[in-house]
C-alpha cells in the first residue's frame, strides 16, 4: 500500500473515465461487475433513507411497541427544529471552527511533507496515518488525561495567564473543537498533500523569474493549483465533525451537546423515532446542501 | 536581496517547518498518551490521570471483564466486512473504469453519497429500516456485518478506481500482442498491477471497520464491539487494558506500513 495512493483517494480525484478504453467484450460485463455492489447499496443505504424519510413523518404519538402510523406529520420537522435548534446550530458552529482549524494547521504540514521533507517525505506521511489505526475512542479519551484539570496543559495556561485560575479546559466547547480538529485532522491533511505534490515546481521557478516573490509566488500559483485538495480536504472533515457525537460526550458536558448525540438519545433511550428521524433527515439535508453549493462555488467537479 | 529580506526569507522558511513540526506533535500526543496511560496505576476507576507505573496492565490485558470478547467481535467483523467491501468494491471500480454502461452519472452519484452523509444518519436509517421491517429485536453480529459491508464499500471503489485509472492500458495490449487470452492477460498483467490498490483498500476498510462506533451503535443488538466495550466503560471508567490495546494496535500498524515501506523501496531498487 502506497501512502499516496490514499492520498489520491482521499483527494478524490480518480481522472476521468477513460470511455475510449472500454472493452470490447461485451457490454454486458459492465452490469454484472455492477450488480452485487449497488445492490447492496440500494438495499442498505436507499432503502434505509427511504425508510428514515418516511419515519420522520409517522405520528409522533405512537410508540415502538403499539406501531407508528403514517400520517404524514411534517409537524415533526417544525417540532425538531424548535426543540433541538440549539444543538443543530452548535454542530454546524464546531464543525466548521474544527474545519477552519484543521486547515489551518494541515495546510503547512502537508505543503512541509510535500515541499521540505526530502527523504524523510514517506516517514512523516506514515505518522499522519498512523493515528488511523489506533481506535477513534481510545484516542478521544487520551484527550481527557490532556486536557485534565491538573494536568501541565491546563497549568501551563494557568501559569502564562490565559486561562483563569479555577478556569478547566474539561467540559468546555474548548475541548470538544480541540477533539474534533484533531480527530479529522488526517482527512484534511492527506488530500492537501496529494494536490500540493502534484504541483509542477517548474511553475514556480517561472513565477520568480518573473519577478514574484515567495509569497506571491505562493498566493498566486500554489494556493490555486491546490484548491482541490482544499476542498476535498474540508468535505472530508465538515461531514463527519457535523455529524459527530463522540467527542462532545467525551469531551463536552450537555451543555456542549450537538445534534448527534440528540438523535443518538431520541432513537436509543426515548425511542422517539419520528421526531429522531425528522433531526436525521435536516442534518443530512443540511449537510448534502452545504456540500453540493460548496463544491459548486469551489469550481471542482468530477468528486468521485 | 538585502539583508532584511534574507532574514524574512530565512524565518518564513523555517516556519513552515516548525509548524508542521508543532501539528505533528499535536497528532502525536494522544498517542502518546495512550502508551503512557497503559502503564498507569489508577486509584480509582474514574482517574484520567497518571498515578502510578505497572506492568499489570500489559502482563494481563484480558482482566476487564468482556473486553477481549468484544475485541475478538470486532476482529471478525472487521475481517468479514473487509471481505465483503473488497470484492464488491472491487467489481464496481472495474466496471467503472474498463466498461461501458447506461446510468454512469447516478452509479458515480450513488457511490459517493455514502461517503457525504454523516454517519449518525446512516446509522439511523438502517435501524428506521430494520425495526420497520420488524427485525428489531434480531440485531447482532449479521447488522453490524451489513451495515460495516455497506459503508467500506464506497471507499473500497475509490481506492481501486483511482490504481485502475492510473494504469498503462499498454502492458495489456502487450499481454494481448504476445498471444495471452484474456484471463491470462487478467490474472498475469492487470490483477498484479491493481493489487496494491485493493490491498490499500482492504486495509482503510478494515481499520474504518475496526474503529466504528455510530454505525455500529444503532445497529448491534446485544453483540458488544470493542469501541462499544470502550464507549460503555467510559461512563463507568476506563480499564488502563484499553490503552493496551490501543497500543499494540498502533505498534501493529506501525510495523505494518513500515515494513510496506521497505518492501517497496527493495523493490524500486
Amino acid at each position: 500500500m502506497s501512502v499516496a495512493d490514499v492520498g489520491e483517494t482521499l483527494e478524490g480525484r480518480t481522472g476521468k473515465p477513460p470511455r475510449k478504453r472500454a472493452r470490447r467484450s461485451g457490454w454486458s460485463t459492465g452490469y454484472l461487475l455492477l450488480l452485487p455492489g449497488l445492490l447492496w447499496l440500494l438495499v442498505f443505504f436507499v432503502a434505509p433513507t427511504i425508510q428514515l424519510a418516511a419515519t420522520s413523518l409517522y405520528d409522533s404519538a405512537g410508540s415502538l411497541e403499539a406501531g407508528y402510523a403514517m400520517t404524514w406529520s411534517f409537524g415533526n420537522y417544525l417540532d425538531a427544529l424548535s426543540t433541538y435548534r440549539e444543538q443543530f446550530v452548535r454542530s454546524l458552529l464546531y464543525a466548521t471552527t474544527a474545519t477552519g482549524l484543521a486547515l489551518l494547521l494541515g495546510y503547512p504540514l502537508a505543503y512541509a511533507i510535500a515541499f521540505k521533507a526530502g527523504r524523510f517525505k514517506n516517514l512523516m506521511l506514515m505518522l499522519v496515518i498512523a493515528p488511523f489505526f489506533t481506535s477513534f475512542l481510545v484516542r478521544t479519551l487520551a484527550w481527557k488525561s490532556i486536557l485534565a484539570d491538573n494536568g501541565a496543559v491546563v497549568e501551563t495556561l494557568k501559569s502564562v495567564g490565559i486561562l483563569a485560575p479555577d478556569g478547566r479546559l474539561l467540559a468546555t466547547s474548548v475541548a470538544v473543537i480541540t477533539g474534533l480538529t484533531y480527530n479529522f485532522l488526517p482527512f484534511m491533511v492527506l488530500p492537501l498533500y496529494a494536490s500540493l505534490e502534484k504541483i509542477d515546481p517548474r511553475l514556480l521557478e517561472a513565477g520568480k523569474d518573473l519577478y514574484a516573490n515567495g509569497f506571491t509566488a505562493f498566493r498566486k500559483i500554489t494556493v490555486p493549483l491546490s484548491m482541490p485538495g482544499v476542498v476535498a480536504g474540508t468535505l472530508l472533515t465538515f461531514i463527519p465533525a457535523a455529524g459527530d457525537y463522540i467527542n462532545s460526550e467525551l469531551l463536552g458536558t450537555p451543555r456542549q451537546y450537538m445534534i448527534g448525540n440528540v438523535i443518538d438519545n431520541t432513537f436509543l433511550v426515548q425511542l422517539n423515532y419520528p421526531i429522531a428521524a425528522a433531526c436525521s433527515v435536516v442534518l443530512m439535508v443540511v449537510v448534502v446542501v452545504m456540500v453540493l453549493l460548496y463544491v459548486r462555488r469551489a469550481g471542482t467537479e468530477d468528486l468521485v | 536581496m538585502n539583508r532584511l529580506q534574507l532574514l524574512g526569507r530565512w524565518t518564513a522558511e523555517r516556519m513552515t517547518v516548525f509548524v508542521a513540526g508543532v501539528v505533528l506533535v499535536y497528532m502525536f500526543l494522544p498517542i502518546f498518551f495512550v502508551g503512557l496511560m497503559s502503564f498507569n496505576d489508577p486509584t480509582s476507576r474514574l482517574a484520567y490521570e497518571f498515578q502510578g507505573f505497572t506492568w499489570d496492565n500489559w502482563r494481563d490485558p484480558c482482566s476487564p471483564v468482556g473486553m477481549c470478547d468484544s475485541l475478538v467481535s470486532s476482529l471478525q467483523i472487521a475481517f468479514l466486512a473487509t471481505i465483503g467491501a473488497t470484492i464488491l468494491g472491487t467489481l464496481v471500480a472495474f466496471a467503472l473504469i474498463r466498461h461501458r454502461f447506461r446510468g454512469r452519472a447516478p452509479t458515480s452519484l450513488l457511490i459517493f453519497l455514502p461517503m457525504a452523509t454523516p454517519e449518525v444518519v446512516m446509522g439511523s436509517s438502517l435501524l428506521a429500516l430494520f425495526s420497520s421491517a420488524g427485525l428489531a429485536g434480531n440485531l447482532g453480529f449479521w447488522s453490524i456485518l451489513v451495515a460495516h459491508i455497506m459503508f467500506c464499500l464506497s471507499f473500497v471503489v475509490v481506492t481501486v478506481k483511482a490504481r485502475l485509472a492510473g494504469l498503462d492500458f499498454r502492458y495489456e495490449q502487450a499481454a494481448m500482442d504476445l498471444y495471452a487470452n484474456e484471463w491470462q492477460t487478467f490474472w498475469r498483467v492487470t490483477f498484479p498491477l491493481v493489487f496494491p490498490g485493493i490491498l490499500a483498500a482492504a486495509l482503510l476498510s478494515f481499520s474504518l471497520s475496526f474503529d466504528d462506533y455510530i454505525i455500529t451503535n444503532f445497529n448491534h443488538g446485544n453483540t458488544i464491539t470493542f469501541p462499544m466495550f470502550v464507549w460503555g466503560s467510559a461512563q463507568r471508567g476506563i480499564p488502563p487494558q484499553v490503552n493496551v490495546v490501543g497500543t499494540t494496535m498502533f505498534l501493529i500498524a506501525l510495523l505494518l506500513v513500515l515494513s510496506t515501506g521497505l518492501l517497496q523501496r527493495r523493490r524500486s531498487r
